[in-house]
């Protein structure tokens, strides 16, 4: 392969360079309905799962088809979705903030003809290019990180958990038999890239051995004081060590100091954590962004650990399913998973999801650990 | 079967043989939702043939390995990627990831394998030329493969090598008038919810707010200045549809001051069952007839409504705005005409020490194109003053507030301390009163006080 160049001169790196120019202008983008009816929306309604039709002053429509679709996604699949795009749509689409893809057409008729063509589109694999779901009181598309795709922190992979997690909670994408909307997240460590805790139900790798040292290269590699400097419990301290007959500089880690949190590592690569037993997946429930109803909240630690079981992660994707389905049966209307389990009790959500409560749940990091103590006689049997 | 010698194998009838078996991620190829799997080996067999005659740019085999590397993450449960070199475009500090694998021997096509952050427009609204244009660089520059999108927002081109960078920005920023998005310890890529562009609810243009923004501090997002990364998002309603208040340093989320909007007729046909609730939201549970008392009066968090002989009332002064009844009869109530947004601070994941939701700042600000959006300029700007000046190494905002405290916020910011910006008041007397608060100052004589005390 030969080498092409863009036209940039390695040797003049200034010479007709344009910087600071942004992103494209968000109207350039806009379908002609959405050009004429901006701000001017009067109500939607879902008319199947998976497909919207919002109504403006106007009395113009546009119909909306969510797909979902892996993030992880390849220039041939972004090329399919534009022929799907200049066939259906006059060459437009957009991507929802949850990864989905949406096809939008201006009237009735070509709902249909979209639907079909996207319902029959499928990997060699057999699974579904763009299945269609995530509206409404349903399952949408999860949210992730990395993983062990493209980065150097995990605790778990994120596209295979999120493929296995998805598949299992298939159906309820597809349809709105729960109570409010669920949001499913995943973070592949607590750098939590992917914000995962606010989720109804959040995936979060978590390491559970501390760092390993290194010795030789730490002290080439890292700046000691930033490495230790970058613990959150003051664990790290300065150290001289022998190494093969000679005195180096590293560090000392008080291991029951460690929270596993990974900090010293992203400052210190001579500190790695990653552990084939240590490294798994935390469960977390209960949280939201909305302030509908109730204020936002954080999800809470339900399940301290679950094993990377690659390809398919079947213990995570059962507790999941497991929570997803005690929620449909239980839950009032409109009310999200973690006002459901605030309402009944938490005492009464790990009775009802079948989940062991063990000393790991209880909250004994720092101030905010007191405020999760139980101060009141009432409580359930 | 491993493959030594060339690349790939082309077999009698075109079939390409993949270059590392992957037993573990070709399970994750069976099951309805799409698979990742499928798709790299598709992009895989893509680059084998190159139809397109692209003169590739960076190794033929790359996916091959990028499925082969992860294929052995899968075996050993652990991470091959290191940390991230120093990469980059010239006076650029962010946009740019470096990433290395930690068997180049074994998969010399990700070797180098960096990732470019594309800024995304507003609300993700593409044509399809705009995507081709974008595919087709990668194609020829980097791995083909992407996020569509990264969490903060941008398009996520993963894997390319170090000598393509300044071609990919040079062909971006030439040919497509586009630019990177940040990273690092940047003001990173604003993002933003579909807004007025298709939603009813939308308070605010958060589309338009969002891009003027990010056109303002282009600096900010491309030179590392600040203590720590630093976020916007824009919410046009209290919904939260990009989850602002939970994961932006700053969060702009729209409201209204003045009263719901009501159509008579159309709650009556909510009640009447001829409108499904809440957009036909629940349609496949059994939830029974609609039951404006149970769903709507009985769920208001403030009480603040009532529904008597066929006529809903709302008493606006006591909504708190939370959205359930507008969210549920949309058809029947609207959001008010005096709107703005919240401005809320300091929402950050765990890491380090715990996550913090946004706090509001301030309850209400106009949002006003017509004067550029000054008044939240006006907000950002002394607020960030105050944070490089105070905020230690790796600091989120939401840290420096909690060290320093709510008032030390309104201090710099010019801010009135009001109800709202609480839960409720202190629980404790512990006020740290300032001596000039104090009347008479703190400065005593010893001798005066034993005139009156003994030893």
């Amino acid at each position: 392969m030969a080498f092409v160049s863009s036209g940039y001169n390695p040797d003049k790196p200034m010479e007709n360079r344009i910087s600071d120019i942004g992103p494209r202008k968000y109207d350039e983008f806009y379908p002609e309905v959405i050009k004429n009816n901006k701000g001017k929306w009067l109500y939607h309604d879902i008319l199947e799962p998976g497909i919207l039709v919002h109504v403006a002053e106007s009395g113009d429509k546009i119909y909306t088809i969510r797909c979902g679709g892996a993030r992880l996604m390849s220039t041939s699949l972004i090329n399919e979705i534009c022929d799907i795009a200049d066939k259906h749509c006059d060459g437009h689409l957009r991507f929802t903030t949850r990864n989905n893809i949406e096809f939008m057409v201006d009237s009735e008729d070509k709902v249909k003809p979209l639907k079909e063509d996207l319902e029959s589109r499928k990997f060699a694999g057999g699974s579904y290019k763009f299945p269609i779901g995530g509206t409404g009181a349903g399952i949408t598309n999860i949210v992730h990180t990395q993983g062990w795709i493209h980065c150097h922190t995990p605790a778990t992979d994120a596209s295979g958990p999120v493929k296995a997690a998805m598949d299992v909670l298939f159906d309820d994408f597809k349809s709105m038999r729960l109570p409010a909307h669920l949001r499913v997240s995943l973070a592949c460590c607590l750098n939590m890239c992917g914000a995962v805790h606010c989720s109804d139900i959040a995936i979060l790798g978590y390491h559970r051995k501390p760092p390993l040292l290194d010795h030789e290269y730490l002290d080439k590699l890292c700046e000691i004081p930033l490495a230790i400097a970058a613990c959150p419990t003051a664990a790290i301290k300065p150290s001289k060590v022998e190494f093969k007959g000679q005195e180096v500089k590293s560090v000392a880690v008080k291991d029951d100091r460690c929270m596993f949190c990974g900090n010293c590592y992203t400052m210190c690569p001579s500190m790695p954590l990653a552990d084939k037993e240590g490294d798994g997946i935390v469960i977390m429930a209960g949280g939201k962004v909305s302030n509908r109803i109730s204020a936002p909240k954080f999800s809470k630690v339900v399940v301290a650990f679950l094993p990377n079981e690659a390809p398919r992660w079947p213990q995570t994707t059962t507790v999941i399913k497991n929570m997803v389905d005690a929620y449909a049966s239980n839950a009032n209307k409109y009310e999200r998973l973690g006002e459901w389990a605030e309402r009944i009790g938490w005492e009464r959500f790990f009775d009802i999801c079948e989940l062991d409560f063990t000393h790991h749940l209880i909250d004994d990091f720092r101030d905010p650990a007191y405020y999760t103590w139980r101060q009141t006689t009432n409580f359930k049997f | 079967m491993p493959l030594t010698g060339p690349k790939f194998l082309l077999l009698n009838g075109g079939m390409i043989m993949a270059k590392h078996d992957t037993p573990l991620l070709d399970q994750l190829e069976s099951g309805p939702w799409p698979s990742f799997v499928s798709d790299l080996k598709q992009e895989a067999e893509k680059r084998a043939k190159n139809e397109a005659g692209h003169e590739l740019q960076i190794p033929v085999d790359v996916v091959d390995d990028l499925l082969g590397i992860l294929e052995l993450s899968f075996k050993h449960g652990k991470t091959h990627w290191k940390h991230g070199g120093i990469v980059g475009v010239f006076g650029y500090g962010g946009g740019v990831i470096g990433r290395y694998c930690d068997q180049p021997e074994l998969f010399p096509g990700v070797a180098h394998f960096h990732t470019m952050r594309i800024a995304q427009p507003g609300a993700k609204f593409y044509t399809s030329d705009y995507l081709r244009q974008l595919t087709d660089i990668w194609d020829r520059r980097g791995s083909g493969i992407t996020n569509m999108h990264g969490s903060t927002g941008d398009i996520i081109f993963i894997g390319t090598t170090t000598p393509q960078l300044e071609e990919i920005y040079y062909e971006i920023s030439h040919n497509m008038n586009q630019d990177l998005g940040g990273s690092g310890s940047n003001l990173r890529t604003p993002a933003d919810c579909i807004g007025q562009a298709r939603c009813e609810y939308a308070c605010y243009d958060t589309q338009d707010l969002c891009y003027n923004l990010t056109m303002e501090y282009q600096d900010e997002l491309h030179r590392p200045a600040f203590p720590y990364k630093f976020k916007f998002k824009f919410d046009g309603c209290p919904n939260g549809c990009v989850a602002a208040i939970a994961r932006s340093d700053m969060s702009f989320i729209g409201t209204w001051k003045d009263d719901i909007r009501i159509d008579d007729e159309a709650v009556k046909a909510y009640v009447g069952g001829e409108f499904a609730p809440n957009g036909g939201a629940h349609a496949d549970g059994d939830w029974g007839a609609f039951d404006i008392q149970k769903e709507i009066i009985a769920l208001c968090p403030t009480g603040c409504m009532k529904y008597e002989d066929g006529k809903l009332e709302i008493d606006n002064r006591e909504c708190t705005r939370c959205m359930h009844c507008i969210n549920a009869m949309p058809r029947a109530l609207r959001i008010g005409k005096e709107t703005g947004c919240s401005i809320l601070c300091g929402a950050k994941a765990p890491i380090l020490d715990g996550a913090q939701m946004g706090s509001l700042v301030v309850p209400f600000v106009e949002v006003n194109a017509d004067d550029d959006y000054q008044a939240i300029k006006d907000v950002i700007e002394p607020l960030w003053d105050w944070w490089m000046e105070e905020g230690k190494n790796r600091e989120r905002l939401g840290e420096t507030m909690k060290r320093l405290g709510f008032n030390a916020l309104l201090e710099a910011t010019g801010i009135a301390p009001v109800p709202q910006h609480v839960q409720e008041p202190r629980s404790n007397p512990y006020i740290f009163w300032k001596e000039e608060e104090v009347e008479g100052g703190w400065t005593r004589d010893i001798d005066e006080f034993r005139k009156d005390h003994q030893r």
